[in-house]
């Protein structure tokens, strides 16, 4: 073996069927995991809708939308006014209040703290807004991080006003 | 491993043999030569194969009653508890067993950290160890899951949300963890599954951690190395074996007063609500095996960062071989070490009493200062320690002491040598 190997073409029919062998493989290996993902049944679940016709200002209601808790906050004039009334530059995760809530009266997002996912009580912490029990988050009125553990703000899911009465989800 | 010359007595025995040799492996195991002066310490091994066998053996019984849905399971596990006959007992000797088990564990690891045992030529045992107490980690989390009680619940949205914080990829993997959008049905029947299967990953992972440790032999509280065998060892059977079942019982006396007298001490009274997605308990608490590793997450203020301090705080330990430089493997003749580990023993103690506390104020900083000892111990103490620290003398022999001489040959050389 003093002379370097030369490329035959025995090795292309090796590293060739090697080749196929791993596309094989991974074939058979995908649907083993993608078993896993969400199923089509759980995202048929995928939208809900709420009435929110009952609700008072100052009032929020929690819906399960996903398995997962939305809180759909009825929001005071005060309320928005603390909300909007933040310097920007001051919030770990910059969020305009009007981006999170296109008709400021209503908010609406998932009450899923962006930490481990516990869910935040109403009406606590610091900042008269959310705050987590698990880990010590504080959210404001617009729902966005404003101390604590937590990296981003409460995410706003995907919604829309059916009529005036009915909120859909998803 | 000690000679394989052994022949079946009886005639049948030889031709079994011949065809597979168990009589010969029944043997090895029957003669292998141990050291005589193992203390109780070394008896976990033995305590802990009792463990699993215990899990396995309440776990498959558990299973035949219970049943994995979300709208039953809870249910199903009160029906364990009030109408199956000795349901009760079962599962409080399997919810209990865990902890037992946890206890031994952490027994077997820190002997191991204290006489070297981890040090070559014993690298993979270890390792193979640390694969078992990961999975123990991952089996025990999910297991907890199953009675789907208000910790089960909050407790699986915790863990697995510690994979949101892998960046991009973080929702897709904890959609892919869950099959939904939250911890579910589907989350449930998959953890019921891997808990099912796990144990006997972990079975067949001791058989190898047992086979490793048999090619080199155990290590000993001196730390030295053996001649084998030799008037430093004797056989397995009958000495270690009598010694194992001592310790043993002793060991069930507190596995049985737990089980009897409070069942319940170790869990968590939230864990008797039934699961509610949309109510998270004030207080959320692991298991009281797994606090050292919470408080390691929580000391630190960013969400990444803490989730990647938490699983290197394992990982440091499976290359602990090559972090400890030190040649001298029993800490007897190492002045120094021997009371660093002592200090590493109280850090984890007090690590495990902060996972327990709030995170906040003064527990928040004892937890930031233990935690960085942690690291420190690990990643600074023992690589320098090793090249400077001045050590004992190591006798040639486990007699030597007593008697004088060795029959070991290459100790003497090698201490003629240095």
């Amino acid at each position: 073996m003093s002379e370097k190997k030369k490329v035959q073409r025995r090795d292309f029919i090796f590293t060739a069927s090697y080749a196929l062998g791993a596309v094989g493989v991974g074939a058979v290996v995908w649907p083993l995991v993608d078993q896993m993902n969400p199923d089509r049944s759980v995202k048929a679940l995928a939208s809900t809708e709420v009435d929110v016709s009952s609700l008072e200002p100052g009032k929020s209601i929690t819906v399960l939308w996903r398995g997962k808790p939305v809180f759909i906050k009825r929001r005071t004039e005060e309320e928005i006014a603390e909300a909007r009334n933040v310097n920007i530059k001051d919030l770990p995760h910059p969020e305009k209040d009007e981006d999170r809530a296109k008709n400021p009266e209503w908010l609406v997002m998932l009450g899923i703290c962006t930490h481990l996912g516990c869910v935040p009580l109403g009406d606590k912490g610091e900042y008269n807004g959310w705050f987590c029990p698990c880990h010590g988050s504080h959210y404001d009125t617009s729902g966005r991080i404003r101390k604590g553990p937590a990296p981003t703000n409460m995410e706003i899911p995907k919604y829309e006003f059916v009529n005036s009465n009915t909120i859909k989800i998803g | 491993m000690s000679d394989h010359n052994y022949v079946p007595s009886s005639k049948l025995g030889k031709w079994f043999n011949d065809r597979l040799p168990l009589l010969t492996l029944a043997d090895h195991l029957k003669e292998y030569p141990t050291p005589k002066n193992l203390n109780y310490w070394w008896t976990f091994g033995g305590i802990l194969t009792f463990c699993l066998m215990t899990q396995i053996i309440t776990g498959i019984v558990l299973g035949m009653h219970y049943i994995a849905h979300v709208d039953l399971a809870f249910d199903s596990v009160e029906h364990i508890m009030r109408d199956v006959n000795y349901g009760w007992l079962i599962r409080y000797v399997h919810a209990n067993g865990a902890s037992m088990f946890f206890l031994a564990v952490y027994i077997h690891i820190f002997r191991s950290l204290y006489y070297g045992s981890y040090k070559s030529p014993r690298e993979v045992i270890w390792i193979i160890g640390m694969i078992i107490y990961l999975l123990m980690m991952m089996t025990a989390f999910m297991g907890y899951v199953l009675p789907w009680g208000q910790m089960s619940f909050w407790g699986a949205t915790v863990i697995t949300n510690l994979f949101s914080a892998v960046p991009f990829f973080g929702e897709g993997i904890t959609n892919w963890l869950w099959g939904g959008y939250s911890v579910d049905n589907p989350t449930l029947t998959r953890f019921f599954s891997l808990h099912y299967l796990l144990p006997f990953m972990i079975l067949g992972l001791v058989v190898l951690h047992i086979w490793a440790l048999h090619v080199p032999g155990n290590n000993n509280p001196i730390g030295i190395d053996l001649k084998k065998p030799s008037k430093d060892t004797v056989p397995f059977h009958p000495y270690i074996v009598i010694k194992d079942l001592f310790a043993l019982l002793l060991f069930l006396i507190v596995f049985a007063f737990f089980v009897f007298y409070s069942p319940n001490i170790l869990g968590h009274s939230d864990n008797y609500i039934e699961a509610n997605p949309l109510v998270t308990p004030a207080h959320i608490v692991p298991e009281w095996y797994l606090l050292p590793f919470y408080a390691i997450l929580r000391s630190i203020p960013d969400k990444l960062l803490g989730v990647i301090a938490m699983f290197a705080s394992i990982f440091i330990l499976v290359i602990l071989p090559w972090l400890d430089t030190s040649k001298i493997r029993s800490a007897i003749f190492r002045p120094i070490y021997k009371q660093l580990y002592w200090i590493l023993v109280l850090d984890v103690l007090i690590l495990g009493y902060m996972g327990a506390m709030p995170a906040e104020g003064t527990y928040l900083l004892i937890a930031r200062v233990a935690t960085f000892y942690y690291f420190i111990h690990f990643l600074v103490i023992l690589p320098l320690l090793g090249k400077r620290e001045k050590t004992l003398t190591v006798p040639l022999s486990i007699t030597e002491p007593v008697l004088g001489g060795s029959p070991n040959p290459q100790m003497v050389k090698k201490r003629e040598l240095g």
